[in-house]
């Protein structure tokens, strides 16, 4: 039995700004080689929050009060702030979620997609140069000459992703962050991003952290998903066994409220105020259990 | 047949045309192109498109708030298309709209109170402030809000709570007509259902005609009896739910039902192919 | 997450009262507006607070140091000028002149430019290409050089400072009320207001100035600050209010030519110019922060 690629225990944090309330209780996860792994939930629920513990970029108003991010040996929470930069960018990397304002509006697309490169890889220009070229073309663009002279401003929202995706995967990482990549883009652009991912993921062996609400997008590329509200685990398993088996009735009533264009009876109902009493009961119980902060 | 209640024929929007000073016209962009609309009295029509489909341009020329290039209107039998102002006023009493986001379509610096009550005083619906005040507080109960709202500022309360406010406000005024421009996006799954109902409600007790716009088909199957689907300023497929959910005769329909993920695994679903997708 | 608390709200403090709460927290607005403060009780009361005539020359303690330097005298707190006058005194008397007009020149430059401003921002057409025109061939204009050859032809007075002020910076006031005004004029919540039925005229002052008003109150404070120097040089230059009455350029100019014997009538009211338009920037940058969370929230 290999070791996970990603082992998260025990995750607990707050938010000093709302006088400690809690906005992580006691997550914990775990993801193998090559794994795509949905973390769901509704606004609120911490999923922004686990993504940016991953990438070092949690906010300062944020406090961890326990538990580890244990990736590949080296506890993330506690590493030194070189060593974190080291594994930023190259081992672990971002999809983030608005083409728009991911890119720097007054640099073309070539410095952008290039710097990793040259910083970390230590390649020459002409070689960044290329190998932005295969890139691009790995995510099917298909006049990458163009488009590594283009500003942002010149390319659609899907085409911006889409250079987005090739800078994260550029280096080569073992795990990518997707933070709800395709919430602003069209349905039919949504597809091809979601197709570009998984055969990018595939064909690489890249693990995936795949942030989103959207329990269809899960249920298509996710292997596996974890269900979060108010910052604590739910539900977690396979993703084919918990959509066709939910064993909480959150879950349940999540699947149940949400709309299908294949039933005219769907999306219509809400989540029962029953199911909230529930969580809220377990969020009582779990705070209740725990040394005050 | 009774005639509809709302009727676009040939509507042409163009934006950014104009005079230079020599007398010169400078051509616009044109963002529809000759739509045809029909909405009979208490159904709810959908209008679904991605972007640039001109579907909020379609939902703000039907209310007369963009200049139409081109085409009639018709609301209840009369030519609305280029009506003055002071003639508009009364009928637009019968024709509101509801906002995507409640934190933009709510004045920041009015109370709750204030949003609801004037515009009952303005077209005499309410004899006085004190009726209208009732009328305010019922409205409130009916979408389960509390009456402590009334003196607050939109930004004190949820995105949820100002939706319904959002929709108490388009109700109060009970009109023939009511537009609902993607109204739901960017709400929780929860939440969206929540809105949904109530907006289904009220449009059964109200007698509502509704337009719903919206990017994502799946809600509107949640509530419209007929569809209307757009794209680049055209309608290129209209007919009920049912049908063109089950069986769209326009592939471009085709194609967009098949991008939308269901909740259940499909491995065949990411790989399939459908009609010709332009790369992004 | 919010949905399950937020359908039973809390009850808070009526908007009034925490619109008060907040501003009166903010440390700029109570530095600012403070002193502001003590210069309106200082302007209104002066004949009561100043300790001598402000006129009154006593030529036997011309040039006297403040009181707490050698040869000062406690009856002269900050010295006298060459012709024995109080240099303490004519300071309060001065507050009279730079308050009238800061708040008469800054609020009729306010009306005048928002009411052009508005009509310009939201009717658009004609009336905007007609104001804007006007505005950039006004603010061609050297802003100083103008004053000065409008009060040589007004003739000295307060009035006719306040009217070279006014002249001259309800441009200001209309550039920037124009562009909030179209800003404010894409909002949903206009569109809003036009499917109700509100008229246009409606529309202008009852939604959208509210929301130009932020933005208004803090200039208006910048502007006082703007039209105290301005008096302030006018008097320098001799073309302000009469010579008998203190004013503190006045007093600068007259400090100028004894500099050497006697600095401190130069240099209080120097001090009292620079605390004073401080005050007002302060103010200014307070209101606007304390007023612009309504949206930031």
């Amino acid at each position: 039995m290999t070791k996970p690629l990603l082992s998260i225990s025990g995750l607990s944090a707050v938010s000093d700004r709302d006088g400690g309330a809690p906005i992580l209780r006691d997550v914990a996860l775990t993801l193998e080689r090559g794994e795509v792994r949905g973390l769901v939930g509704e606004s609120g629920a911490g999923k922004s929050t686990i993504a940016k513990a991953l990438l070092g970029i949690l906010p300062r108003t944020v406090r961890v009060t326990g538990g580890f991010v244990n990736f590949e040996g080296r506890d993330l929470l506690r590493l030194p702030q070189k060593a974190l930069r080291d594994i930023m960018g190259s081992e672990i990397s971002l999809i983030p979620q608005d083409p728009q304002t991911a890119l720097n509006p007054g640099r073309r697309i070539e410095a952008q997609l290039t710097d990793g490169l040259r910083l970390k890889r230590g390649l020459s220009s002409r070689e960044a140069r290329a190998r932005a070229l295969t890139l691009l073309e790995e995510v099917h663009i298909r006049d990458p000459e163009r488009v590594l002279r283009c500003y942002p401003h010149e390319l659609s929202g899907g085409m911006r992703q889409r250079v987005l995706i090739a800078s994260a995967f550029a280096l080569e990482p073992k795990l990518v962050v997707a933070d709800e990549p395709t919430t602003a883009l069209d349905v039919t652009v949504q597809k091809q991003i979601l197709r570009l991912i998984r055969g990018l993921q595939e064909a690489h062996g890249t693990a995936v952290i795949f942030v989103t609400h959207d329990l269809g997008v899960v249920a298509q590329i996710c292997d596996s998903v974890t269900l979060l509200y108010a910052g604590k685990v739910i539900e977690e398993g396979r993703t084919s066994d918990v959509l066709s088996n939910p064993r909480h009735i959150y879950t349940k009533a999540l699947i149940a409220a949400g709309p299908r264009y294949d039933r005219p009876d769907a999306g219509l109902t809400p989540v029962p105020s029953d199911v909230f009493d529930e969580l809220r009961h377990e969020i009582r119980l779990h705070d209740g259990s725990r040394p005050h902060v | 047949m009774s005639e509809p209640l709302l009727m676009a024929t040939g509507l042409e929007v163009t934006y950014g045309g104009r005079r230079t000073l020599a007398g010169q016209r400078v051509d616009g962009v044109k963002v529809l192109h000759g739509v045809d609309v029909a909405i009979r009295r208490g159904e709810t029509i959908g209008i679904v498109g991605e972007s640039g489909s001109g579907k909020t341009t379609l939902g703000r020329a039907l209310l007369r708030l963009v200049d139409t290039s081109a085409g009639e209107i018709r609301f209840d039998g009369t030519d609305i298309t280029h009506l003055p102002d002071a003639n508009m006023r009364p009928l637009r009493r019968r024709m509101q709209m509801i906002f995507q986001d409640p934190m933009a379509s709510l004045n920041p610096r009015h109370t709750i109170r204030r949003i609801l009550v004037e515009p009952l005083l303005l077209h005499g619906v309410a004899r006085d402030r004190q009726q209208a005040e009732q009328r305010v507080a019922a409205i409130l109960e009916r979408v389960t809000l509390p009456q402590a709202c009334l003196d607050r500022n939109p930004h004190e309360l949820s995105g949820g709570q100002r939706q319904r406010i959002g929709i108490a406000r388009a109700a109060l005024l009970e009109p023939d007509f009511v537009l609902a421009d993607e109204i739901v996006s960017g709400l929780d799954v929860s939440t969206q259902a929540q809105v949904l109902n109530l907006l289904k409600e009220l449009s059964t007790d109200l007698g509502l005609s509704m337009a719903f716009i919206s990017h994502d088909l799946s809600v509107i199957r949640a509530i419209c009896d007929r569809v209307y689907v757009m794209r680049q300023g055209r309608v290129v497929e209209e007919g009920p739910c049912e049908r063109v959910f089950s069986a769209p005769a326009s592939p471009y329909t085709r194609m967009l039902l098949d991008a939308i993920p269901l909740p259940e695994v499909d491995p065949d679903w990411l790989w399939r192919v459908s009609g010709n997708e332009d790369a992004a | 997450m919010a949905e399950i608390t937020a359908t039973h709200a809390p009850v808070t403090p009526s908007r009034g009262s925490r619109r008060w709460r907040a501003l009166l927290r903010e440390p700029k607005v109570l530095m600012g507006g403070g002193f502001i403060l003590l210069l309106i009780v200082l302007a209104v009361f002066a004949p009561f607070i100043a300790p001598k005539d402000p006129l009154e020359q006593d030529l036997m303690s011309g040039t006297l140091p403040p009181s707490w330097m050698d040869g000062g005298d406690q009856n002269f707190l900050l010295g006298t000028d060459d012709l024995g006058r109080d240099v303490l005194s004519r300071m309060i008397f001065g507050t009279r002149i730079a308050l009238t007009v800061a708040f008469v020149a800054a609020s009729l430059s306010a009306l005048i430019g928002t009411l052009l401003g508005l009509f310009a921002g939201w009717y658009g057409g004609w009336a905007d290409r007609i104001i804007s025109r006007l505005v950039d061939i006004w603010m061609a204009f050297p802003p100083v050089l103008l004053s000065i050859l409008l009060v040589a032809v007004f003739g000295s007075g307060v009035h006719s400072v306040i009217a070279a002020i006014v002249i001259i910076d309800w441009t200001r006031f209309c550039r920037v009320v124009r562009s909030e005004t179209q800003a404010q004029a894409q909002m949903d919540y206009v569109t809003a207001a036009r499917t109700i039925g509100f008229s246009k005229l409606h529309i202008l002052f009852s939604e959208i100035l509210p929301n130009v008003a932020p933005v208004l109150i803090a200039l208006v404070s910048l502007e006082m600050g703007i039209a105290v120097i301005v008096e302030a040089i006018l008097s320098f230059v001799g073309l302000s209010v009469s010579s008998d009455t203190p004013t503190w350029g006045g007093m600068i100019a007259e400090g100028r030519q004894i500099i050497h014997d006697g600095w401190w009538v130069l240099v209080a009211p120097l001090a009292a110019l620079f605390a004073t338009v401080l005050a007002f920037n302060q103010l200014g940058d307070g209101l606007r922060r304390a007023l612009d969370p309504v949206m930031r929230r």
